[in-house]
């Protein structure tokens, strides 16, 4: 804001201004459903359904966004979530300790575990022996989706006591609630999990501004040669990058458990693409050294809402739902082109 | 130094493929040699065809191998890979069956109009993406999602039926056996499709001028090449390999199903492409390599199915595999074992000059 007022001295970055129009968007889509479908849209729980439905998908974005910046890809998210669920419901189905309260905890470390292995794993391939992030990926989602199916075919329910009561907790704020027909109040109810997405949003946004880490992973992404000999360990910075990408995925699958308590073979299927999608669309570029987690939060969020119009719209049907959500990214994509080749043509000038 | 021109020159990036090939070989002969015997059998139609596990292997990949063709092209031109190739396949698919259906009669010139429609219509969609690469410079992967994520919807808008069946000689001619000719059909389109590839970089500058794009755009511009033009090509010929696999796997089934058709054949033909040992981040190509790389990954899946592996579990065992072709594939990796290698060698020169 402060730019405006020096007179353009500090103008926006790609990022800031990309951020910007995308949430820009959001609040403007969300008006226009507030006008046009009303109904669950007036109300504040709205919201926080968008929040508790999507907060796996807010943190593996928050993953690719830090990939992204740093240069590379990450297409095994989705399969990493598939895993770690598959596993935490298997071991939380087990008896002894896993029964206990402690169990839940084990589960936890387990989620991290699995998905801290992963990011270990391809960010050795990818910064180490130098190998095209998008094929090491590839094959960690595969190896990752084909473990799921090996660990159970069939669906496994989470039946461990403690664990309900973990899924049923929710924070309820009653002032932002509603009055139910029947004249009772009925208070807005956030799940864990958004919590810990909006936590994961807010650590991932301090990292990449403010720690040594996140300045290095922006530098690698923008130019990995400037970075080199501005002494940046370019090889060590990618696979951090990659790490914090892994433990992130775990977290999202323990998320995702919270959220539908049993695992799946076809759990989160295709959610890379809709975490490259939100990342996009939030203003993080493909070739690095560009981007912003709040901007792909507000993708996620983006994302969500479009979803949600759909479902409450006439046009309520998967392949409506899935043309209009192409049909949107088409949009942002060639906008975010637009506005940036116009700066290009007016930095020149 | 000399190490890295040998390296480069003769089969060059197509040594590593070719040594997996050789391996997976070697792994099925000693598992069981009857992985490779060759039978005719009669099908149901009352033709002979040739039966076993090469032939199906061979025969299966031609798809996949179709595909990793325009794929190659595309990665080489523009950089980055098409991921909309399986959705996109879906929809020459469905118009295929809509324009067969709106003829009626399955016959020879009516499956060559569908097919020239499509290829059309594949083209139109295939030229969007590239628009959108080569007018509006997007990265090619974020180009194509927009199509991956909702092409499979417009391929059932298109069709409006979840699975029409097709059944007819010609169909079956294509997809399986032409009577009194043993070999499957698509085997044959793959060599086509290859013969034309080829000849069309033999007697024209695509190749180099694709190439050229691909190292480095702007100096290629500068040498009088239309770099918006090359890309607008290569996603072209990809289109045009895309519609004649999605006939390939109509065909094959007898039926169109918008979710199957093609199902994941982007992720393994970008697999294809970089066994292959082509660079992902574009330049110069190799077709071969990337042919090479279909038949590897096919030859993976069956061999994986001959071992009793449950279709579902076969992802694991395959990414470990493609894990070990990839380190193999490593620079960092290659420099090492040539730097080992020449330490060998020269100890061992070392060591023979002191017994002498």
């Amino acid at each position: 804001m402060s730019g405006k007022n020096n007179r353009r001295r500090e103008p926006l970055t790609d990022a800031q201004l990309l951020m910007t129009i995308s949430i820009g968007i959001f609040v403007a889509m969300y008006v226009l459903a507030m006008i046009f479908l009303g109904g669950g849209f007036l109300k504040a729980q709205q919201i926080f359904d968008l929040l508790n439905d999507n907060s796996y998908l807010i943190i593996i974005s928050c993953a690719l966004t830090v990939v992204m910046i740093g240069g590379g890809i990450n297409i095994s998210v989705g399969g990493v979530i598939g895993l770690t669920v598959m596993a935490c419901a298997l071991f939380l189905n087990g008896t002894g300790i896993a029964a206990g309260p402690l169990g839940i905890v084990i589960a936890l470390l387990l989620a991290l575990g699995i998905g801290l292995a992963f990011g270990v794993g391809m960010g050795f391939l990818v910064s180490y022996l130098e190998i095209q992030p998008f094929i090491v990926s590839l094959a960690g989602m595969f190896l990752a989706r084909g473990l799921t199916t090996i660990l159970s075919v069939n669906p496994v329910k989470v039946a461990h006591e403690g664990f309900g009561e973990l899924v049923k907790a929710k924070i309820k704020i009653p002032f932002l609630g509603y009055v139910a027909q029947n004249g009772n109040l009925i208070p807005a109810k956030i799940e864990i999990g958004t919590v810990v997405a909006i936590c994961v949003v807010i650590l991932m946004y301090l990292l990449l501004r403010y720690v040594k880490l996140g300045r290095n992973i922006y530098a690698l992404g923008g130019n990995r040669q400037s970075a080199l000999m501005l002494g940046i360990n370019v090889k060590r910075t990618c696979f951090s990058s990659y790490v914090i990408s892994g433990v992130l995925s775990g977290l999202a699958g323990f998320v995702f458990l919270m959220h539908k308590p049993a695992g799946n073979a076809s759990v989160a299927m295709r959610s890379e693409m809709d975490a490259i999608a939100a990342s996009i669309i939030g203003g993080t570029l493909l070739t690095g050294g560009v981007g912003n987690v709040i901007g792909t939060f507000f993708g996620v969020m983006i994302l969500a809402t479009i979803q949600k119009i759909i479902a409450l719209s006439p046009l309520n049907a998967s392949w409506w739902q899935e043309m209009a959500s192409g049909a949107m990214l088409g949009f942002f994509i060639i906008l975010q082109s637009v506005v940036l080749s116009n700066r290009g043509k007016k930095a020149k000038n | 130094m000399s190490s890295k021109k040998r390296a480069s020159s003769g089969l060059g990036q197509l040594l590593i493929p070719l040594i997996a090939l050789g391996i997976l070989l070697l792994f099925n002969l000693l598992r069981d040699p009857s992985f490779f015997s060759i039978g005719v059998a009669v099908n149901n139609s009352g033709n002979q065809v040739l039966t076993g596990n090469l032939i199906s292997i061979i025969d299966s990949a031609s798809e996949l191998a179709i595909i990793a063709m325009g794929m190659t092209l595309v990665t080489a031109a523009c950089g980055g890979q098409d991921i909309s190739v399986g959705a996109v396949g879906a929809i020459s698919g469905a118009v295929l069956v809509k324009v067969l259906q709106a003829f009626g009669a399955i016959t020879g010139p009516t499956v060559l109009l569908a097919l020239l429609v499509s290829i059309l219509v594949t083209i139109l969609f295939k030229l969007f993406n590239g628009t959108l690469v080569a007018v509006f410079r997007i990265q090619p992967m974020i180009a194509t999602l927009i199509l991956y994520s909702c092409g499979r919807s417009i391929a059932y808008w298109i069709n409006g039926d979840a699975t029409p069946q097709l059944n007819s000689p010609i169909l079956s001619a294509i997809g399986m056996t032409i009577p009194g000719i043993p070999v499957p059909t698509p085997i044959f389109c793959v060599l086509l499709v290859g013969l034309l590839l080829a000849l069309i970089f033999k007697f024209t500058n695509i190749s180099l001028y694709t190439q050229s794009v691909g190292i480095n755009q702007g100096a290629a511009r500068l040498n009088g090449i239309n770099p918006t033009a090359i890309k607008l090509l290569s996603f072209a010929l990809l289109g045009v390999c895309v519609a004649i696999s999605s006939l390939i796997g109509v065909s094959r089934l007898g039926q169109l199903n918008h979710k199957t058709l093609l199902v994941d054949i982007e992720m393994d033909a970008i697999l294809a492409v970089a066994i292959g040992g082509n660079n992902l981040g574009g330049g110069k190509f190799k077709l071969s390599g990337s042919i090479l790389g279909a038949y590897i990954i096919q030859m993976l899946t069956t061999t994986l199915y001959a071992m009793k592996v449950s279709p579902v579990n076969v992802k694991a065992y395959k990414a470990i595999v493609i894990i070990i072709i990839v380190i193999a594939g490593s620079p960092v990796v290659q420099a090492k074992v040539s730097a080992l290698w020449k330490k060998l060698r020269s100890g061992r020169a070392a060591a023979s000059k002191e017994v002498g």
